[in-house]
């Protein structure tokens, strides 16, 4: 049986207590928010992006659990200063780790291959297998795989992926994802 | 006459289940009630010894199909007061009861700024069909507010009845467990020219229900919170109303005469009733509410205010300020429904940590966002009781609210 330790880890509790990028950001800044139905999670995001396409800042606010305003909390702090396509990038790894391939966020084979990696990963039971496993190293896990244990509780899953999914929201308000063929 | 908790603790298969060796702790029958041996076996006989289809063919296992669901019927209408059987009209659930009276009767009597009265204490399921109905008919909704202490705030009700068609109102809230005074509404809604629903589906279940004594003019419930079978939900309406509303869904059964120039409806229930109905569900439900009579509903809601005060009580007792247990303070004032507040544990945290000792409580908003608005929440952890619950259950869910204090550090 999965143990709270694998949940509720120091770093999570550290992020819950300790948010960081909390607040809100004036306009042009973009606004978007996410909403768990289920649980009554809420998270609205502010994320300035500057032309060349880097998120020069980036804010949280809302309300939910220990784990969906940890993740915000890490997802802020892992995507500032970051491109567009790099938090993209860190989406689909960190929702692979989850467990979750979404071909639709990016390319198909490369999504395959991140998420085959993060479940080699997560075998190996080794959380650093998985910032490894990332094809830049300045796209690596660090405090994110600390999350890793969500995938344990199933029902938390949702939690841990809804800022990150209204991150995916912000980027589709501000820069439109071009269309990408089937591979 | 004290309920004997563990002997019918016995009844449910369920509750002899362990999880890593440790009993399970059941306190989520807000959300859905386990199921009595009782029921389970009249579902089992159903499909293993007289399974056929109902309403038609004249052979033997057809009728017997028949009788059981229409004694199940009979014994649903018998446990509400319902003065006539064919009022009973079974749906899939509670929600598709609601929407099937907003659809049919609201369609036909609602215009244009016409008065639906609901509360700020409403299930999703009697705000949301009103809401579908307001965006085609432009009908205007109004809520009665809640006081501080999670009760209806009657204050002013005459000025919101005023002008009302239908006023639609919970008979206990399934957050705060508030028994709102439905006889009181009922009267004034009536005073008003108003016609009066209620959504029973967390009252039913727990306390001697009759319509004719709440005065109201049409009922919702569901099966699955009152020991019976998911998939089976009641609509109840006086006859004169039922059979001045047209037909919801079109199909079979629900016929006298089609041809190619159009149908004529079939005479209550069937009217309302188009299409196979869950007959096995319905056969359930017949079963569960022959085992809450035996028991007798009065013993029944004497239980649970008795738990209900031990609740309040034992929880006070060990937290103090740290815990808030929403609604009304007074046993008799309320159900067996506890939202909780326990120091600044998130609910869906608390939820999980609760689980760890196999007590299985809700977290969430619900389905009664509005509510939870009001309230100033997000969400809540909610526990709630029925007749299996005994002390032991409510001391366990105190047990386990302290371990939250290892991992939260307080």
């Amino acid at each position: 049986m999965a143990g709270l330790d694998d949940l509720y880890k120091e770093i999570i509790m550290d992020h819950y207590r300790n948010p960081r990028n909390r607040g809100e950001l004036e306009p042009p800044a973009c606004k978007a928010e996410g909403f768990n139905p289920m649980c009554g999670d809420e998270i609205v995001l502010y994320v300035d992006i500057s032309d060349d396409g880097i998120i020069t800042d980036i804010a949280t606010a809302g309300q939910g659990c220990s784990i969906s305003q940890s993740s915000a909390s890490m997802m802020s702090a892992a995507v500032k200063g970051k491109s567009v396509d790099e938090a993209r990038e860190l989406t689909n790894k960190f929702k692979a780790m989850m467990g979750i391939g979404d071909a639709s966020e990016d390319d198909t084979e490369d999504d395959a291959e991140a998420i085959a990696a993060a479940k080699a990963a997560e075998s190996a039971g080794d959380a650093g297998a998985i910032a490894g496993a990332a094809e830049k190293p300045d796209l690596s896990m660090g405090d994110l795989s600390a999350l890793k244990g969500v995938v344990k509780f199933p029902v938390r899953i949702k939690c841990a992926v809804l800022s990150w999914n209204t991150l995916l929201e912000a980027f589709e308000l501000l820069v439109p994802e071009e269309p990408t063929t089937p591979s | 006459m004290p309920l004997d908790a563990a002997a019918i603790k016995a009844d449910f298969p369920m509750l002899a289940r362990q999880i890593n060796g440790k009993p399970l702790v059941y306190l989520d029958s807000g959300a859905t009630s386990q199921k009595p041996n009782a029921v389970i076996e009249a579902m089992d006989n159903y499909y293993r010894n007289a399974y056929a289809s109902v309403n038609r063919g004249a052979y033997t296992i057809a009728a017997e199909a028949t009788d059981l669901l229409e004694n199940a019927r009979a014994a649903v209408a018998r446990f509400i007061g319902a003065p006539k059987t064919h009022e009973i009209i079974f749906t899939k659930n509670a929600t598709e009861a609601m929407n099937l009276f907003v659809q049919s009767w609201g369609r036909a009597n609602l215009e244009e700024g016409d008065v639906v009265v609901i509360t700020e204490m409403e299930h999703h399921a009697n705000i949301v069909p009103w809401q579908m109905l307001r965006n085609e008919r432009n009908i205007e909704i109004r809520w009665i507010p809640i006081t501080e202490t999670g009760e209806l705030d009657l204050s002013e009700l005459d000025l919101l009845l005023d002008g009302a068609k239908v006023v639609s109102v919970t008979a206990m809230s399934n957050v705060l467990g508030t028994l709102n005074p439905i006889r009181r509404i009922a009267d004034a809604a009536h005073a008003a020219g108003a016609i009066m629903m209620t959504d029973g589906s967390q009252f039913v279940p727990h306390l001697p229900t009759d319509v004719v004594e709440m005065g109201v003019d049409a009922m919702i419930f569901t099966g699955h919170k009152m020991l019976g079978p998911t998939g089976v939900g009641v609509l109840w309406g006086t006859t004169e109303l039922l059979e001045a509303m047209p037909p919801f869904l079109g199909g079979g059964d629900m016929i006298l005469q089609v041809t190619k120039e159009g149908f004529t409806t079939n005479e209550l229930p069937h009217k309302f009733e188009a299409g196979t109905p869950n007959i096995a569900e319905i056969i359930g439900l017949g079963a569960a509410v022959e085992y809450l009579e035996a028991i007798g509903m009065e013993n029944v809601r004497e239980h649970e205010v008795s738990l209900t005060a031990y609740a309040m009580r034992t929880l006070k007792e060990r937290f103090g300020d740290d815990i808030t247990v929403h609604g009304p303070a007074e046993p008799a004032s309320r159900g067996g429904v506890f939202s909780i507040e326990y120091k600044d544990v998130h609910p869906h945290d608390l939820s999980q940590v609760l689980d760890q000792a196999n007590v299985c409580v809700r977290a969430g908003h619900h389905c009664a966002k509005p509510l939870m608005q009001v309230m100033g929440v997000n969400a809540t952890a909610r526990a709630s009781v029925h007749i299996y619950n005994d002390e032991a259950d409510i001391d366990a869910l105190a047990d386990a609210l302290e371990s939250a204090d290892n991992i939260f550090g307080f």
